[in-house]
């Protein structure tokens, strides 16, 4: 919201400095994104009037060589500027100008040699299409004026000859940008903003929104005086009465939906001047609150809109059919927007509609059908209040979102729609000469106001600091708030009734001291307030009003916690092992393309293709969740890759993504007015997809760094196999390695790993054909965990059960068993140990060969035995018979046999 | 070795006679002046001063077999023999010892400034190690971890925080929809959901601390990211004020940038809570003074940002099961990518996301 501090100061007399002002609003919870000067480097510019011209041809146009008059008679006016180039008594000066909207005798603003243009920009007299030009004749824009540079500015002819630009049109401002929480749709007004300026300085506030203010009945200069949106004038007869049963209606209106519009109010303006023109200081003001002018009637809604805060519309009389009627489309309906759109409309959108049908979308954008043009002489205004829902959910449907649907979501001032009304009536009458139409149509459905009881000790309760009566009763009048009565403690009603609603203020003084804390006020938000409805709404006033800055600091006294889980504690403990094992953590974008799965080669039935889409993705080919890590560590990769990063360790912790089998389950969200039960959780728990935790790793290129004093050594299936179990010991497990075949790895270097026989993973070298879809080199191996499993048995696991420690010398021997190739490792080792039995302290395959010396179809495997007991020293007769019946075991499960 | 009362046989016992154990001494001393260095002498000790088969310790096992009468003299001879090869050892000993230090150890110098490059380099991610750290203090002070799933239902996400579906602040959240569309699942905007969750599933009071992803949907660039990671804190419990959060995230504060810098809390507005504000800190870099200005980190304003917090709002306690008028309490949300680039100087989101290990790496395992 762009806020005219000039505007603003109209608003509240008395308003120290902007800057000042913008610190107030911080404080008080306006967001201030900026506070920008402007016009205040204008100088040396003059009012000027054309005496005449004559055309001169140039290669690409035709521009003008003027006579332009700066001071009147030969003097120079009191309004004239310093400027020595106009002390010279030159009163008629040359000057080149392009543009051509302008007659002999038209009023322009001179830029004289001297004079200095919006950021800095010098005008000098100089020599240009054979004539020394004398200066500039400005353009709206380059006044700073806003945008308009179709032509050069023309100022009203009662503009005083040689009078300063810079001050006749107010140049010199300051705009301040605030962002406007949701909750606060009554902040986005200058009315608004002024009644928070004038509460954070103490200021009288004479609101120009309430009903009967006499408000600032505006004046009828027209240049030097803008004045405001008058409150009510004294011919447009107030507001009508409820229903519009009150008094002269100003058209026929029908709201058939109350429930959607439960204010609409009409007023009829006749004898619109077409040709008149918005005045210089409103067509500023709208430029630097960020609308352009287009048109008196259109200028004076939108005038209204930013002061008070009330959306209009302007209905071209002669275009209407009937009466208005206010409804919901009907099905099929359409509605060309004045953005030039057909829409097809849905039977929920609200519509004002006349015998032709739709002609405007509820508070969100008028029809094209009723528009006001150019020739346009009588209006119908609405001033009205739509249901914000309604609104937001028409907006958001049509993705149309407009000043007026951005006020009616966040709450518009119900009372305010007569009070506009009328003000907008004043400004019609007073700037295209129009006659307001006799009465007003009023259509008040509005539901009685909610009256909010709030406890005197609430703010404390929350604050953690003593607020006195004193101090609620006037933060609440500040408010706008109104009392209608307060309870003791024992619950007898005291004071005010609803009928003799009092300002909060009024009652400052009455309570002086008196009212206890246990007492319970009975509080009447302002009409423009809608999110004051609960005592914590209040509360937020009171304490932020008072300032955020006068609460104590404390800290609460908490029960002892139990500190992380161990899943939390493990997690950790993975990830600094991890790193410490020299592997880079990455987190990357959970998002996949659709052909995810196609790359890394999953078979048709692999639980990772359960993929769970986006609905409104970021972007097409990322529409998809992750079900596996590998598919963000191979991209990551790739981009290391591509910036030189040979070597590569990765690992991620993250979530992946799967749908449960069948799909989501239907739900129902419970309410939200009190405890889901056991079931409602569990229903919604049950909608959402299978998200485990994984862990992954990724290498490519050297797993051990070249060097000086080497090579390096290139990475290979076992350092993926060696990840797996630095994961599983860092939590205190083992894991069992078998053989296994899973895409995107080598079915021959394919790893299945498994934790109290429930597979856990995989790892080992990725599939040639994974290398060539994303340009990793050959050999890049990869390691994939279900992270939340293994944490699961961890938790579970029992503690470290201490080893006895033997003191007595080891016994080593050797074996070298002949295997055939096709038996694992793991076997062999298994039956080793099965047969050394509790002799055996550790088992070390030392050598592995296959040859023609081991003979075809086996290899050699070579043990080193290391046996000891804990209670004597092993004689060799013990030791051997521990070894040969390692050996027997082997040779019995496995076909091993003994090499020589 | 022939033992005592067994007959002497006179070829085994002349090793102790004085010429034979002469010999042995001179041998001795030939074989320690010739060690040409500590192994060498290591040998020559075994063979000629202590090993089991050097002349003179197998001599001196002869001396049992010797007619009583004999003994005393052989066993003098013999020690004095041993004694003058020990001595002559020793020396050598030491010599050599000598040598060693003044003279091979320096002829075996290396570069020790030789890059080691034994080992990969790894590190964590740094929003892992900031959100540790961050998790830390509220653990330190009694908090605990709550957890939530990062595809959440539109209730959790939204309506128990007092969002109803058509809440005007639920399109500032620009949520990322998971199909079906109108199945209620979205990706999380916030870790907010996990406010509802910790209550539901835990006894009152709960101090519950939340670290996780959040999803929004905006396109990647310098200062945005459709994936970012946030703190969500949360103190439920009888008593409890605003009071006590502006205490708490002073502590906050000063655990992220250090002590010294003041605080401030803004109104503001958020669905779920009331009263709203947003937490300042004074910038650690310039202090807020012009002078140190212009600052890059927080663009001459004196303040950073920080969080958004305030008091949990009436209706989300009420849809947590939560009596809003026997208990109170706060929340508050905090971005850690934001609190990342601050601590660090991260110039550009993305590169949290990219996974270039060049990024990574100097975070090490503790940042």
């Amino acid at each position: 919201m762009l806020i005219v501090m000039s505007w603003l100061r109209e608003y509240v007399p008395g308003l120290p400095p902007s800057r000042a002002i913008a610190d107030a609003l911080i404080r008080a919870g306006f967001e201030v994104e900026g506070l920008r000067a402007v016009g205040g480097d204008v100088s040396g510019v003059v009012v000027g009037e054309i005496i005449g011209f004559e055309p001169v041809e140039t290669k690409k146009k035709t521009v003008r060589w003027c006579q332009v008059r700066v001071a009147g008679g030969g003097a120079i006016s009191d309004g004239a500027t310093g400027d020595e180039s106009t002390g010279d008594g030159a009163a008629v000066r040359g000057i080149i100008c392009g543009a051509l909207n302008f007659a002999v005798g038209d009023r322009v603003a001179v830029a004289l040699p001297g004079a200095v243009l919006p950021g800095g920009f010098a005008i000098t007299a100089r020599k240009t299409y054979g004539h020394l030009s004398e200066g500039m004749i400005c353009s709206a824009r380059e006044l700073g004026l806003g945008d308009d540079h179709d032509g050069i500015l023309v100022l009203p002819p009662s503009t005083p000859l040689g009078a300063d630009v810079a001050s006749l049109l107010e140049l010199a401002d300051e705009v301040l940008d605030i962002a406007i929480t949701p909750d606060r749709g009554y902040a986005l007004s200058v009315r608004g903003i002024a009644r928070e300026a004038a509460t954070a300085f103490a200021l009288p506030f004479d609101d120009p929104g309430l009903v009967g203010d006499p408000g600032l009945v505006d004046e009828p200069g027209l240049v030097d005086s803008p004045g405001l949106p008058p409150a009510v004038t004294p011919d447009s007869g107030g507001p009508g009465g409820s229903g519009g049963s009150g008094g002269a209606s100003a058209y026929p209106v029908l709201v058939e939906d109350t429930a959607g519009c439960d204010r609409y109010v009409a007023r009829v303006v006749t004898g619109v001047n077409p040709a008149a023109a918005t005045p210089m200081t409103w067509a500023r003001r709208l430029a630097l609150a960020g609308m352009r002018s287009i048109s008196v009637p259109v200028d004076v809604t939108n005038a209204v809109l930013l002061g008070l805060g009330q959306p209009l519309h302007a209905f071209d009389r002669a275009k209407l059919r009937g009466p208005i009627v206010v409804r919901r489309a009907a099905p099929g309906e359409t509605l060309r927007t004045l953005d030039d759109a057909l829409r097809t409309l849905d039977p929920e959108d609200l519509v004002i509609a006349d015998d032709s049908g739709p002609i405007a979308l509820a508070g969100v954008m008028g029809g094209a059908s009723t528009e006001i043009s150019a020739t346009t002489t009588e209006i119908v205004l609405e001033s009205a209040h739509f249901d914000p829902i309604s609104v937001a959910r028409t907006a958001r449907r049509h993705r149309l979102s407009s000043e007026a649907s951005r006020r009616f979501e966040r709450g518009v001032d119900p009372a305010l729609a007569p009070v506009a009304a009328a003000a907008a009536v004043g400004l019609l009458v007073e700037l295209a000469g129009a006659t307001a139409g006799p009465g007003v149509t009023d259509l008040d459905h509005r539901p009685a106001a909610t009256t909010v009881s709030l406890p005197l000790g609430e703010a404390e309760r929350l604050a953690g600091r003593p607020y006195p009566p004193q101090t609620v009763l006037r933060r609440l009048a500040d408010v706008g708030c109104t009392l209608a009565g307060h309870t003791s403690a024992g619950g007898s009603s005291a004071g005010h009734t609803s009928a003799g609603r009092t300002s909060a203020g009024a009652v400052v003084d009455s309570v002086d001291g008196a009212v206890d804390r246990e007492e319970v006020l009975a509080v009447v938000a302002p009409s423009w307030r809608p999110d004051l409805t609960r005592p914590a709404d209040l509360v937020e006033e009171i304490v932020r009003l008072e300032g955020y800055d006068t609460i104590p600091v404390t800290l609460p006294r908490l029960p002892a916690g139990r500190g992380l889980t161990a899943a939390q504690r493990m997690r950790r403990t993975v990830g600094r092992a991890l790193a410490g094992a020299g592997y880079v953590e990455v987190q990357t974008l959970p998002f996949v393309p659709e052909d995810a799965p196609d790359a890394l080669g999953l078979a048709a039935d692999d639980p990772r293709r359960a993929v769970v889409r986006v609905a409104n993705p970021i972007a097409e080919d990322a529409a998809y969740l992750r079900t596996t890590l590998l598919s963000g560590l191979i991209a990551a990769a790739g981009r290391n890759l591509g910036r030189g990063q040979q070597d590569l360790a990765l690992f991620e912790t993250g979530l992946v993504f799967r749908e449960r089998p069948g799909g989501p389950a239907p739900v129902t969200a419970p309410a939200v007015d009190r405890k889901p039960s056991a079931d409602e959780i569990t229903a919604l728990d049950a909608a959402l997809p299978e998200q485990p935790r994984h862990l992954a790793v990724l290498l490519a290129g050297r797993s051990e760094p070249a060097g000086w004093a080497g090579p390096g050594r290139a990475v290979d299936w076992a350092d993926a196999v060696d990840a797996a179990h630095l994961v599983a010991e860092a939590l205190g497990l083992t894991l069992t390695v078998a053989a296994g075949e899973a895409m995107p790895w080598h079915p021959g270097r394919c790893a299945a790993l498994s934790l109290d026989g429930r597979l856990v993973g995989y790892a080992g070298e990725l599939h040639p054909r994974v290398h060539g879809g994303v340009g990793l080199p050959a050999r890049t191996v990869a390691m994939e965990l279900d992270l939340d499993a293994l944490l699961a048995v961890a938790e579970a696991a029992p503690p470290v059960a201490a080893p006895t420690i033997s003191t007595y010398p080891p016994a080593d021997r050797d074996v070298a068993l002949a295997v055939p190739v096709q038996v694992p490792v793991a076997d062999v080792t298994a039956a080793l140990r099965a047969g050394a039995g509790a002799l055996l302290e550790s088992l070390t395959l030392f050598d592995v060969f296959e040859g023609e010396q081991v003979g075809p179809g086996q290899r050699s495997l070579a043990f080193g035995l290391r046996l000891r007991a804990f209670d004597r020293t092993l004689t060799a007769a013990e030791a051997n018979a521990a070894r040969d019946a390692a050996v027997a075991v082997a040779a019995d499960r496995l076909g091993a046999s003994l090499r020589a | 070795m022939s033992a005592p009362g067994e007959t002497v046989d006179p070829s085994r016992v002349q090793a102790l006679d004085p010429d034979q154990l002469a010999a042995a001494v001179a041998a001795a001393q030939k074989s320690i002046a010739g060690a040409a260095d500590l192994a060498a002498l290591a040998v020559v000790r075994t063979a000629h001063v202590q090993g089991d088969s050097a002349p003179l310790v197998r001599a001196r096992r002869e001396l049992g077999a010797l007619p009583r009468e004999e003994r005393a003299d052989a066993g003098r001879r013999h020690n004095a023999a041993r004694a003058e090869v020990q001595a002559a050892f020793e020396a050598r000993l030491a010599e050599l010892t000598a040598e060693r230090d003044t003279r091979v150890l320096r002829e075996e110098r290396v570069d020790v400034t030789l890059p080691p490059a034994r080992r990969r380099r790894g590190a964590r991610h740094p929003l892992s190690s900031l959100s540790d750290r961050l998790v830390d203090v509220f653990v330190a002070m009694g908090y605990e971890v709550g957890e939530g799933p990062e595809v959440e239902h539109d209730w959790f996400n939204f309506e128990a925080l007092n969002m109803a579906p058509d809440h005007p602040a639920r399109s500032e959240h620009d949520t990322l929809y998971v199909e079906p569309v109108g199945s209620g699942r979205l990706l999380r905007t916030h870790t907010s959901p996990v406010q509802i969750r910790s209550l539901l599933a835990r006894p009152l009071p709960v101090y519950v601390v939340a670290p996780g992803r959040t999803y929004r949907n905006d396109a990647i660039d310098a200062t945005h990211s459709p994936v970012f990671a946030q703190l969500e804190g949360l103190a439920v419990d009888e008593g409890i004020t605003m009071a006590d959060l502006r205490g708490t995230l002073a502590t906050f504060a000063e655990a992220l940038f250090g002590a010294g810098l003041s605080t401030r809390l803004r109104p503001s507005y958020f669905p779920f809570t009331e009263p709203s504000a947003e937490l300042d800190v004074q910038c650690f870099d310039c202090r807020g003074e012009a002078a140190r200005q212009p600052c890059r980190v927080c663009s001459d304003e004196g303040w950073i940002e920080l969080l958004g917090c305030g008091m949990v709002d009436p209706n989300v306690l009420r849809a947590a099961g939560v009596d809003p008028a026997r208990y109170s309490g706060f929340a508050f949300g905090m971005g850690l990518e934001r609190a990342a680039m601050i601590r660090y100087g991260v110039r550009e989101i993305r590169d949290f996301v990219d996974g270039d290990v060049r990024f990574g790496l100097p975070f090490g395992i503790e940042d």
